[in-house]
C-alpha cells in the first residue's frame, strides 16, 4: 500500500484541534443537509399518505383539484357514468372536508374528515392498533389516530365527542396516521361524512376507480375522460405527483428545504476548503521536499485527496449517527424526518464530492510550490 | 567514448543563471563548466553568496539555467517541463538537505520508504529495502523512531538512507554537516564517502565547512558565480582519511 494514505492520515490527525474543527464543520453541514432532505422526504410522504394508502387505479377529481385535500366537489352522477365504462370494476365516492370536533370538555378543535366505504377496500384506516374498522358503517362512529388523543379528548376505543353537534364514538384506533396540517384526520363512513362536512348527497370529493384485471389502462382512462367532462382523470401515480408537487413546490415549502440543504452544502464545502488549505500551507515544506525528491504532482494530489476523503468518511459517520438519533426522535412527531437508504447513499456521495471540491484550493496551492524552497534554510 | 566521458554523470556547460532584470539583475552563475563523476566525492566550496546553492539547484534540476546546458546521465535538462525535471530527479538523484527535511509524523523507516514510494515501489519489498538502507547508515535499531526522537546526526543519517535507498546515480548534499557537531559531521561524511567509493556513485557536497575536506576526492571552488579553481584533494594538500 502506498504511503500517501499514511501521510494523509498523519497530516490529518497530527493537528487534532484543526481536525476536530473540520469534523464539526462537516458534521454540521451534513446534518443540516440531512435534516432538510429528511424533512423534504417526510413532508412529501405525509402529503401523499392518503393517496399512497388508497387501493385505486384511477382517481376522478374535480376540475383543477391540486391535491387530496382540495375542497372542490364532483357531481355524483359521474359515478354511474364511470362505472359503466368498459374495463371499470368499481367507482366509489370519497367525501372529505374540514369539520369541528367538540370534546366532552366543551372545547372545539378542527378535524379533517375522511369519509370512506369501510367495505369496498378503496381507502381504509391502516395500522389499526385497536377496535374494528368495519364498525365505521354501524352508526355515528369514527376511527382516530392515538397520537391525537389529547387533541381530541379521547382515550381510546369507546371515547366519545361531537362532530357538528352529532355524537360520535371511537370504534377504531390507528398508529401513525398524522396530518401535515396538524389537523387530525378522522375516518368516518362516507354517508356520515356528508353530514359532518356539509357535502350535499349528490356530490362527492373524488371517485376512486378500480379497473378489471384485463382492462387496458390507457384506453380505459381515455374512455373515462370522455364520460366526465371537465373533471380530472388521473392515475394514482399522477395524482400522487400532482399532490406532492403542489404542497412542496406550489407552496414554496420544498424550495425552502432545498435552499437550506444547498446552504448546508456550501457552508460545509467552505469550512473543509478553508481547513484543508490551511493544513496544506502548514505542510508546504513537506510537500516541497517530496517535489524536490522527484515526486510527481499527482502523488502529492493523492495525499490531499486522501485527506479530503478521510475528512468526508469520518465526518459522514458522525453525521449519520446523529441522523439516526434525529430520525428516532422525530418518528412520532408532527413532521417526522425520513431518511431512506437512497438519501444516505446520496449524502455520502455529496459529502465526498464536497470534500474533494474543497481540496481544489489546496491543490492549486501545491501547483505553485517551488521545490527549491527546501534549500532555503 | 572515453572512460572519463562514461564516468561523467552530471555535466554543466557554460551555465549562466541570472535573477531579476534591468538594474536589479543579478548574475548568480557566470559561465560554469563542471563535470561530476561517479566514484568520487566532490566538494563544492565557496563563501556565502558565491553561487553554491544556485549551482546545486541547477544541477539538481530545480532551477533552469538562463543559458548553457546541464546533462544528467545523458539527458539534457533543456526544454524539459517541471514534471519531466521531477522525473529526472526521481530516476537519478538523491538529495541530502542541511535541515534534513524529514517528515515529522512518519517513522524513520517510513521516511526512507517515501523515496521508494514516489517511484511506485510499495509493500514489503520497499520496507525491506528501507530497513537495509537504515542499517547501512547504522540506524537498524531506530527504524521505528520518529524524527523528534532522534539526534541531529541520526536525523541526517536517516536523510542519507532516504537519498540512497532507491539507488540513484547521483547524491547531491547541501551543507550536510552544518548543523552537526564534529563527531556526527565525520560520521555523515564517512557515509557519503562510502556511497561514492563502495557504491560507485557521484556525490557532490556543497559546503563551507573545512572539516569535511579530508573526505573529498576532489574540491571545486566557486566565487562570484565562477569556478575559481579545481584540484584533486591530494594535490590540494588534503589526505583522504582511512574509512
Amino acid at each position: 500500500m502506498s504511503l500517501t494514505f499514511t501521510l494523509a492520515s498523519r497530516n490529518l490527525f497530527h493537528d487534532r484541534l484543526r481536525f476536530i474543527a473540520t469534523l464539526i464543520g462537516i458534521v454540521f453541514s451534513v446534518v443540516l443537509v440531512m435534516v432538510q432532505m429528511g424533512l423534504y422526504l417526510g413532508f412529501g410522504h405525509m402529503v401523499t399518505t392518503m393517496i399512497d394508502h388508497t387501493s385505486a387505479d384511477i382517481w376522478v377529481v374535480p376540475k383543477g383539484a391540486k391535491s387530496f385535500e382540495d375542497p372542490s366537489l364532483l357531481d355524483l352522477k359521474l359515478r354511474d357514468r364511470v362505472a359503466g365504462v368498459q374495463g371499470v370494476a368499481s367507482a366509489n365516492p370519497l367525501v372529505i372536508g374540514f369539520s369541528d370536533w367538540r370534546l366532552d370538555s366543551g372545547e372545539v378543535t378542527p378535524v379533517f374528515i375522511v369519509g370512506v366505504d369501510p367495505h369496498d377496500g378503496g381507502l381504509q384506516p391502516w395500522n389499526v392498533v385497536d377496535g374494528d374498522v368495519r364498525a365505521l358503517s354501524q352508526g355515528p362512529t369514527v376511527a382516530v389516530d392515538h397520537s391525537y388523543f389529547d387533541r381530541l379528548g379521547v382515550k381510546g376505543v369507546g371515547g366519545t365527542a361531537e362532530i357538528r353537534g352529532r355524537r360520535v364514538k371511537v370504534v377504531a384506533v390507528t398508529d401513525g396516521i398524522r396530518s401535515f396540517t396538524t389537523t387530525p384526520y378522522v375516518f368516518v363512513d362516507v354517508k356520515n361524512a356528508r353530514t359532518y362536512t356539509g357535502t350535499p348527497p349528490d356530490r362527492a370529493s373524488d371517485l376512486l376507480v378500480r379497473l378489471k384485471p384485463d382492462a387496458d389502462r390507457g384506453k380505459t382512462i381515455e374512455a373515462i375522460k370522455a364520460q366526465v367532462g371537465d373533471a380530472g382523470v388521473l392515475s394514482t401515480a399522477e395524482f400522487r405527483k400532482r399532490s406532492h408537487d403542489f404542497w412542496l413546490f406550489g407552496t414554496g415549502a420544498g424550495a425552502a428545504l432545498f435552499a437550506g440543504a444547498l446552504l448546508g452544502a456550501i457552508v460545509g464545502t467552505v469550512i473543509v476548503a478553508q481547513t484543508l488549505y490551511s493544513s496544506t500551507k502548514d505542510h508546504l515544506s513537506e510537500f516541497a521536499t517530496l517535489r524536490a525528491m522527484g515526486s510527481s504532482n499527482s502523488y502529492i494530489y493523492n495525499v490531499i485527496i486522501y485527506q479530503a476523503l478521510l475528512n468526508a468518511l469520518i465526518g459522514f459517520s458522525f453525521a449519520a449517527a446523529i441522523g439516526a438519533v434525529v430520525v428516532r426522535m422525530t418518528a412520532k412527531s408532527a413532521l417526522p424526518i425520513v431518511i431512506t437508504p437512497w438519501l444516505v447513499a446520496a449524502l455520502l456521495a455529496l459529502t465526498v464530492v464536497m470534500c474533494v471540491i474543497s481540496a481544489i484550493g489546496a491543490i492549486f496551492r501545491i501547483v505553485r510550490i517551488d521545490p527549491a524552497t527546501v534549500f532555503m534554510r | 567514448m572515453t572512460d572519463e566521458m562514461t564516468d561523467c554523470i552530471i555535466e554543466a556547460k557554460s551555465v549562466i543563471r541570472k535573477f531579476g532584470s534591468g538594474a536589479r539583475e543579478v548574475h548568480a552563475l557566470r559561465g560554469i563548466d563542471l563535470s561530476v563523476r561517479r566514484g568520487e566525492l566532490t566538494l563544492l566550496m565557496g563563501p556565502s553568496g558565491s553561487g553554491k546553492t544556485t549551482l546545486l539547484l541547477v544541477l539538481g534540476c530545480m532551477l533552469t539555467p538562463t543559458s548553457g546546458t546541464v546533462t544528467i546521465c545523458g539527458t539534457s535538462t533543456s526544454n524539459l517541463d517541471k514534471e519531466a525535471l521531477a522525473k529526472l530527479r526521481r530516476d537519478h538523484i538523491g538529495f541530502v538537505f542541511q535541515s534534513y527535511h524529514l517528515f515529522p509524523t512518519l517513522t524513520a523507516v517510513q521516511n526512507v520508504q517515501l523515496a521508494l514510494d514516489i517511484r511506485g515501489e510499495h509493500g514489503r519489498r520497499a520496507v525491506k529495502r528501507s530497513d537495509e538502507a537504515l542499517a547501512r547508515v547504522g540506524l537498524e535499531s531506530k527504524i521505528r523512531a520518529r524524527p523528534n526522537e532522534l539526534s541531529g546526526g541520526e536525523q541526517q543519517r536517516v536523510a542519507i538512507a532516504r537519498a540512497i535507498v532507491a539507488n540513484p546515480s547521483i547524491i547531491l548534499a547541501d551543507e550536510p554537516t552544518a548543523a552537526l557537531d564534529g563527531e556526527n559531521g565525520r560520521t555523515i561524511m564517512r557515509s557519503l564517502a562510502d556511497i561514492a567509493h563502495e557504491r560507485d556513485r557521484a556525490v557532490l557536497v556543497v559546503t563551507h565547512d573545512p572539516r569535511v575536506i579530508p573526505f573529498a576526492d576532489r574540491i571545486v571552488h566557486i566565487e562570484d558565480g565562477l569556478l575559481a579553481d579545481e584540484a584533486p584533494a591530494r594535490s590540494n594538500g588534503c589526505v583522504r582519511p582511512k574509512l
